[in-house]
């Protein structure tokens, strides 16, 4: 598509999900969940006679953001009056920062690398702000355009935004999907955004083609969908132009069900936001000590991490990239890692299994982890290298338990994957029997016979694939081990 | 006419004290004020919301058995005015707007906590100026207030209704709010005391804003005592404000005292006195200033040339200010509100701002809007902004030399009712001398300086930043001096 001259910029939205409180009251910034129109004070609800009190740990997270994209930062802390009339907006402005007369950003000039086919990119940064997230409108009988009413919810009124603005630097959908995803992970490895939090994460896209004017598509809340949205205006606008059509300047909108872009309500002026410095909030100087402070403060970012995966688990840089660009992902791999060992073949099951079935079954990381935990996918693991199972096996297994929840050995029994002469798996069974038949188990305890009805039990559980002489050891072992705790106890 | 009326001419300083001994007497105060209120306020008209005597009773009782319990509190027992644009908790809060009619707020200004705490007794809302956007209470939605001392005048504004509740004894003290004068103005008018404190000094929480880089909560008293009292309330540092200063713990009553504090060094500005000033006004300076030299103060005239740009710098930022705080008018969640059935909302928005801003505000609105808009900023926000700095500078050299400037409060005695509302120049020019003191964050009090044809005459004193207390020693100097204190408007005469 490069042929087509595609210029991308984006403006990248996230709300600090780490901080306690919203940007400038003391009303929780977990508003998700709560019935509506609870979360609020007069300051978030705009009443009047109330005033913004500025949350300083707002300020260190656009700090660090700022430091990690190797901008410059600003010397004075500046808000300005935002002012545009909707029902989401309280005080019908909105508390932000302005580059401009009388007015600074908190940070410019950065940039952050991506890999783009194998070369690492520079995307430059225009601009970090921090604002406020407006309340949220709810259409109950349709969509903003068919709804016969529209209820507000100013719960998420006044929750902190960092607003990242990139130059108009990347040239195709795949891209600009890429520098979602890496913000996503530098924001995550900070430990400043939850992404998996519905609405945390909200992206404007500016897309140019040579010959045609800038079009806006706003509301797109995924990099899957940026990608998507991307490649939809592309093909919308080249053969718009194919036709010798005008691609006018315009701002759509994303509609992530249809997936299509769709043309905003056309205003007959153009916006004037009518900017100036917040009366109720004077500027404030950035220490140096401050800044220094949460430079301090940075943890291990993406690209270190990358690194360090190369050297350390001498994993390839696709691996490696593919692994850190999900925070949750690296973690469950170190963690994996550092039960098993064998760093290679569990990046390799990580990405070609996991990752892949994570997605097509729509879980989030950390279900799936749940489901499947590091010592879980070990022992699968181990039992390759043991050859009782292979690794088809492997990978019909890991489908199974992230669908079913069920635990890997389970469906390695029940499903008849392997013979039953592991004693690890064989007492995952057991296990499973003795808490199943605690009437048995108390039997048996007393009656050394009636330990034939729970062998029977991991017979048929196992569908008779348990080595029934380890089957019996294992049962008698294990119902010592209960007698000896109820004797210490008693 | 058997005046019976005991308690009520007394200060608050006096009451406070006699309360405290006996509280019993509260009751007796309250009913006598509440008699004359039955008298005078038809003609006054200085309450929007006026509380039923019989919560006020309640109150009182509740401090009559705090203060038996040995509670000593600054205000206990005084009934206390406050300005519609302070936020009180269930108590209905409207601004003089139609747009707030029904707004019963859900919390307190912090100066209203402060007030409640040293136990004193909100006994009502006062009319003012809609939003504050005028200086003679005709602006209101509900009804213009009359001047005591003169019914066919205005009591200038925009905080008439609490100039005139305590000129006209309605209540002991009271807040008003002060812009660009709406605190000085109707003391000037009404022949009381009143102070627009430094920028910071009192919390703007709980004030609906109009000019928020320029306006404060003020002190409003029948004299300087009084004053210094309320003020050493309210006054100090609040959280919940960021522009508030950190300062906290000072008792102005201390600068109460017979002599003065050191050898002031008072200068004029030689533009505050040139033609526009009524002749009347000048005399009544003039007066003042030979007593002050009387006093053995040193008064010179000195040339401020940028200060006859203090006047529009003043109107365009607050009208900008103004434009921005006042958006949040719409109808959605509190307040005047219209039909929304079968109606878009930018549809429901024009109605809501239509019909329920009065005219004044939506002129107001307007000209910040455009001040504000995209190509004409630079040409006046922001040159106004540097007027404003200039002001400052200028201010601050000043008072390297002085301590205090004199001015005259307004240009004029109190207009009639009807005689500049219609002409929104010549209301603009009665804030002439007050905006200064607003733009550059300086504190600046107004003071009974004379009584013309029956008709009060005003002094306003700027100091330097944080002058509160020197201000208020050179206000009670003057005062002994005078005499001019505790005065009688006309309409009450009969009464007290």
């Amino acid at each position: 598509m490069s042929e087509l001259n595609v210029k991308i910029g984006l403006e990248v939205h996230v709300q600090i999900t780490s901080l306690k409180t919203k940007l400038f009251c003391s009303c929780p910034s977990d508003y998700r969940g709560k019935p509506p129109n609870t979360n609020v004070c007069p300051t978030c609800l705009g009443l009047p006679g109330s005033l913004p009190v500025l949350n300083v740990e707002a300020v260190k997270a656009g700090l660090m953001v700022a430091l990690a994209l190797k901008c410059t930062i600003s010397d004075v802390l500046v808000f300005s009056r935002k002012h545009y009339f909707y029902p989401d907006l309280p005080k019908n402005y909105q508390i932000s920062q302005y580059d401009g007369v009388g007015s600074v950003a908190i940070a410019r000039n950065g940039f952050l690398t991506i890999n783009s086919d194998g070369r690492v990119k520079v995307v430059r940064i225009r601009r970090i702000n921090i604002e406020e997230d407006p309340g949220k409108l709810i259409y109950p009988t349709g969509s903003l355009l068919t709804s016969k009413y529209t209820l507000i919810d100013y719960n998420r009124s006044g929750i902190a935004l960092l607003e990242i603005v990139s130059e108009p630097d990347l040239t195709s959908p795949k891209e600009a999907r890429q520098f979602v995803d890496k913000l996503r992970s530098i924001l995550e490895h900070m430990g400043l955004v939850n992404p998996d939090l519905e609405g945390s994460l909200r992206v404007d896209a500016n897309i140019s083609l040579a010959g045609g004017s800038r079009v806006e598509v706003k509301n797109i809340s995924s990099s899957k969908d940026v990608e998507r949205a991307l490649t939809y205006e592309i093909i919308r606008q080249s053969k718009a132009l194919e036709h010798g059509e005008r691609v006018k300047r315009e701002t759509r909108h994303w509609d992530d069900v249809k997936k299509v872009t769709v043309p905003a309500r056309v205003k007959e002026v153009e916006e004037d936001y009518r900017y100036f410095p917040d009366p109720d909030l004077p500027p404030i100087k950035l220490p140096a000590n401050l800044i220094d402070e949460v430079r301090s403060k940075i943890p291990e970012l993406p690209d270190q991490r990358v690194e360090r995966f190369l050297k350390m688990y001498g994993l390839s840089e696709y691996l490696a990239n593919v692994l850190v660009a999900e925070k949750a992902l690296a973690d469950y791999y170190e963690e994996c890692v550092k039960v098993c060992g064998e760093p290679e073949t569990i990046g390799n099951i990580v990405i070609n299994d996991f990752k892949r079935w994570v997605e097509e079954l729509d879980l989030s990381i950390h279900d799936a982890v749940m489901r499947l935990p590091p010592s879980d996918l070990c022992q699968l693991v181990q039992l390759l290298n043991k050859n009782v199972i292979n690794i088809k096996i492997l990978k019909e297994v890991i489908p199974k338990v992230l669908k079913s929840g069920k635990a890997a050995a389970t469906i390695i029994y029940e499903e008849g994957y392997a013979d039953i002469s592991d004693e690890n798996l064989l007492m995952r069974i057991i296990d499973e029997v003795i808490r199943e038949n605690p009437k048995a188990v108390k039997d048996a305890l007393t009656n050394p016979k009636a330990i034939n009805y729970l062998v029977g039990q991991v017979m048929r559980k196992s569908r008779g694939r348990a080595n029934p002489d380890l089957t019996n050891r294992l049962l008698a072992k294990k119902l010592s081990e209960i007698a000896k705790a109820q004797d210490s106890v008693a | 006419m058997v005046s019976l009326k005991k308690l009520l001419r007394k200060s608050a300083l006096e009451l406070v004290k006699l309360f405290h001994s006996d509280p019993n007497l509260i009751d007796e105060y309250v009913i006598e004020t509440y008699e004359l209120i039955d008298k005078v306020e038809d003609l006054i008209k200085s309450y929007i919301t006026l509380r039923p005597l019989d919560d006020v009773v309640a109150d009182c009782k509740r401090i009559r058995e705090k203060i038996k319990n040995g509670f000593k509190g600054r205000l206990a027992g005084l009934l206390i005015a406050v300005k519609d644009v302070i936020i009180t908790k269930n108590l209905r809060t409207t601004c003089a707007s139609k747009m707030l009619i029904d707004f019963i707020p859900p919390y307190n200004a912090t100066v209203i906590e402060r007030v409640v705490r040293e136990g004193g007794i909100i006994i009502g809302k006062t009319n003012m100026d809609e939003f504050a956007m005028g200086s003679t209470t005709e602006n209101s939605y509900f009804f213009p207030t009359r001047n005591p001392w003169d019914l066919s005048r205005v009591p200038g504004g925009s905080s008439g209704g609490s100039a005139t509740a305590i000129s006209a004894y309605e209540a002991s003290i009271a807040l008003g709010s002060d812009t660009g004068g709406s605190v000085r103005l109707p003391a000037a008018y009404t022949g009381t005391v009143g102070l627009k404190p430094t920028y910071g000094l009192v919390s703007r929480y709980g004030l609906i804003s109009y000019g928020t880089s320029l306006e404060q909560i003020g002190p409003m008293a029948r004299n300087v005592g009084d004053l210094a009292l309320l003020l050493s309330v309210i006054s100090g540092y609040d959280p919940r404000d960021s522009t508030s200063l950190y300062v906290s713990g000072v008792d102005y009553t201390e600068f109460l005292k017979p002599t003065p504090i050191k050898k002031y060094k008072i200068a004029i500005i030689r533009e505050c006195v040139d033609e526009g000033v009524d002749k009347a006004v000048l005399t009544s300076l003039n007066r003042s200033i030979y007593r002050l030299e009387s006093e053995g103060f040193e008064v010179s005239e000195i040339s401020v040339p940028v200060i006859r740009y203090a006047l529009p710098a003043y109107y365009i930022i607050a009208m900008a200010e103004a434009s921005s705080n006042l958006a949040r008018y719409d109808g959605v969640r509190y307040g005047y509100h219209v039909e929304v059935e079968n109606k878009l909302w930018d549809e429901v928005y024009s109605e809501v701002r239509s019909s329920g801003f009065g005219i004044e505000v939506k002129r107001r609105i307007l000209l910040g809007t455009f001040v504000l808009s995209a190509g004409y900023y630079d040409q006046y926000y922001l040159k106004a902004s540097k007027v404003r700095k200039l002001l400052h500078d200028e201010f601050l050299k000043i008072f390297s030399n002085y301590d205090v400037v004199l001015t005259p409060t307004a240009p004029t005695l109190p207009p009639k009712i009807g005689e500049v509302i219609t002409d929104p120049i010549k209301l603009y020019l009665s804030d002439t001398y007050t905006t200064t003191a607003n733009l550059t964050g300086l504190p600046a009090i107004s003071i009974p300086a004379d009584v013309v044809d029956g008709l009060p005459v005003g002094i306003q004193l700027i100091g330097p930043k944080l002058g509160e207390g020197e201000l208020i020693n050179i206000a009670y100097l003057h005062e002994l001096k005078t005499g001019l204190k505790d005065l009688v408007p006309t309409v009450v005469r009969p009464y007290v």
